[in-house]
């Protein structure tokens, strides 16, 4: 889904300073995953209990911030009322040959939440070597933080907003 | 249906008496539906129904990880007891099974067809005569084909009868039948036709109302017969709004990439816009010792990390990628049904991979009948060549399987996926 990807300029510069940090202390690269919360029916959820091993990168409320702002990303895009029902009459109503034209109001969702993530990388993990991946990407199953871990204090984690397994 | 639509023989036919004798609207609107069926037969037949991407091996081993430390039990050789997951939603207790094909837990109303190997949410059925599973994506697809195919059905139906009325009114009912004797077995097909179908489409009809999945209620989920307290919890109540939300609600994209192609075993710098093409990449990690993992992996999170950047559209993306798949599609096939095949774990190569458990079944052939004969040899190739579209796909989808330690009936499974 390439057409969900920002603009460089900026993001560019950032990420190849940090490259060269990694290269000289790659190690092994962690990754924490977070689950699909369920617990609302099938909407697009993910779980905002904090995971344990990222007590030490983190704080508890910006992560779960995070997930929050996704949920409710995700929550529009799935939202049912006049408007969506609207483009699906509309598109019925053309035989979907809209959809050549204009996007979809989720794919427009996808777009501003891949955005978002982008500029939390930029802003806040990063920082604190954390990277955060697109749940698209994942098909929508995870969020996950990938914490590579280095010799020295650079940490890399992605997270995809994803919903702890509740028990 | 066609039969009716297309002009008889000379001598006297149904679409022209009609549209002489009453009125020349019925063939147009016979057309109209005729059309409208066919394009929602193939909007079913061809879209995702929403297949749910096998978990990257990273997720895998994050979650058997949490189930092993939630039953206590360190891991073992066997195969453990089937895990299930409990979810309150609106207050009824769901059961989430955790799917062994595909290394998750499956969401609610999610289920694997075995026919296409997948999971794919909101199950509702796999439909043969589509033959695609019918799923979230394309429920309301499927459900305009039924519900036209009904009208289009009683509208044949009722003309046909109209149209041997009038003929009988002037010549007869023995002559009029021997003159348009199409009529006769129009008639009879659609009679029969009519039941099933319009059956169908008010089974279908009651489905929506209710919001349940076609699954749920051949299980019996949520009847009341299981108890008082049974109910369904994702209805919204009304009739009204379950209609619109299964009809009119927003389609969420695919997640699958069906075009892409299939990752290298050798990480490439690619942009992987999905579950899929990440999941190659990651694939490409695990396959490394300790020492390449490490610098693979740090490689593989500042890709990941440089994925936003760019700016691709999917024909630069299929370019950038790194693939003897594209350009090298003739000659691994060639090169392996030339040769002796090699079992399909030993193939370093994804295409390769590919390329062989297609031909498989051709393999499986010859080994019967004892000969290989250099005449034979060239056809796989030739076959697989003819449609490089539907093979990259294969390959592509194939690629999922090889991933997932090429269980042949998964492979097999996700050659008919491929080839739907």
């Amino acid at each position: 889904m390439t057409q969900y990807r920002p603009q460089e300029d900026l993001s560019k510069r950032f990420w190849v300073h940090n490259l060269q940090e990694l290269r000289r202390s790659a190690s092994l690269a962690t990754k924490v995953f977070i689950q699909r919360d369920y617990s609302d029916g099938t909407i697009c959820q993910f779980q905002t209990k904090f995971p344990p091993e990222l007590d030490s990168r983190i704080e508890r409320q910006l992560f779960e911030e995070t997930v929050k702002t996704l949920n409710s990303f995700y929550a529009e895009a799935e939202k049912i009322g006049g408007s969506s029902y609207l483009e699906g009459c509309l598109a019925c109503a053309t035989a979907y040959f809209i959809f050549l034209c204009m996007e979809t109001h989720y794919e427009k969702v996808l777009k501003k939440i891949s955005r978002y993530i982008q500029e939390q990388n930029e802003k806040i993990f990063a920082p604190r070597g954390l990277l955060l991946t697109d749940p698209v990407e994942r098909g929508m199953r995870v969020v996950s933080f990938l914490a590579v871990l280095c010799e020295g204090t650079e940490l890399l984690t992605s997270g995809l907003p994803g919903e702890d397994p509740q028990k | 249906m066609c039969v009716e639509m297309c002009p008889h023989p000379p001598h006297l036919s149904g679409c022209p008496y009609l549209a002489v004798k009453i009125t020349p609207a019925i063939p147009v609107v016979g057309g109209i539906l005729f059309f409208f069926v066919m394009g929602t037969l193939l909007r079913t037949s061809f879209s995702d129904p929403g297949v749910l991407p096998r978990a990257t091996p990273d997720e895998a081993a994050d979650l058997e990880r949490q189930i092993d430390i939630a039953n206590g039990t360190s891991s073992g050789g066997y195969r453990p007891p089937p895990r299930t997951k409990e979810v309150i939603i609106n207050g009824q207790t769901v059961k989430l099974k955790y799917c062994f094909t595909c290394k998750i837990f499956r969401p609610p109303r999610a289920s694997h067809c075995s026919l296409c190997d997948n999971c794919v949410e909101r199950f509702d059925h796999h439909c043969p005569w589509v033959g695609n599973c019918v799923g979230k994506r394309n429920y309301r697809f499927f459900y305009m084909f039924i519900l036209s195919l009904s009208f289009l059905t009683v509208f044949i139906l009722a003309f046909v009868i109209t149209h041997v009325i009038l003929r009988s009114q002037q010549t007869g009912f023995l002559n009029a039948l021997k003159d348009s004797p199409a009529s006769v077995l129009e008639a009879v097909v659609c009679f029969f036709s009519v039941w099933s179908i319009v059956g169908l489409s008010g089974f279908h009809t009651y489905l929506i109302s209710s919001n349940q999945t076609t699954n749920e209620d051949i299980k019996g989920s949520w009847s009341n017969k299981r108890g008082k307290e049974n109910y369904n919890p994702y209805s919204y109540g009304n009739i009204f709004t379950n209609c619109c939300v299964a009809l009119c609600g927003p389609i969420s994209p695919s997640l699958i990439d069906r075009r892409g192609y299939i990752q290298p075993d050798t990480p490439q710098p690619t942009a992987p816009s999905n579950g899929i093409a990440a999941y190659g990449a990651t694939q490409s990690q695990s396959d490394m010792c300790d020492q390449d993992q490490c610098i693979q992996s740090t490689k593989f999170v500042l890709q990941a990390a440089a994925t936003p950047l760019l700016q691709s559209e999917p024909s630069l993306t299929s370019d950038e990628l790194h693939l003897p798949g594209k350009p090298g599609l003739g000659t691994p096939c060639a090169s392996l049904t030339l040769g002796q095949p090699t079992p399909p774990s030993s193939m370093p190569n994804l295409t390769t991979e590919a390329a062989l458990t297609d031909i498989l079944p051709l393999k499986e052939e010859h080994v019967g009948h004892q000969f290989l004969t250099p005449e034979e040899a060239p056809s796989p190739p030739r076959l697989l060549a003819g449609s490089p579209l539907a093979h990259s796909r294969t390959m592509h989808v194939l690629g999922l399987a090889s991933q997932d330690s090429l269980h042949e009936d998964s492979v097999r499974g996700l050659v008919k996926l491929s080839s739907v």
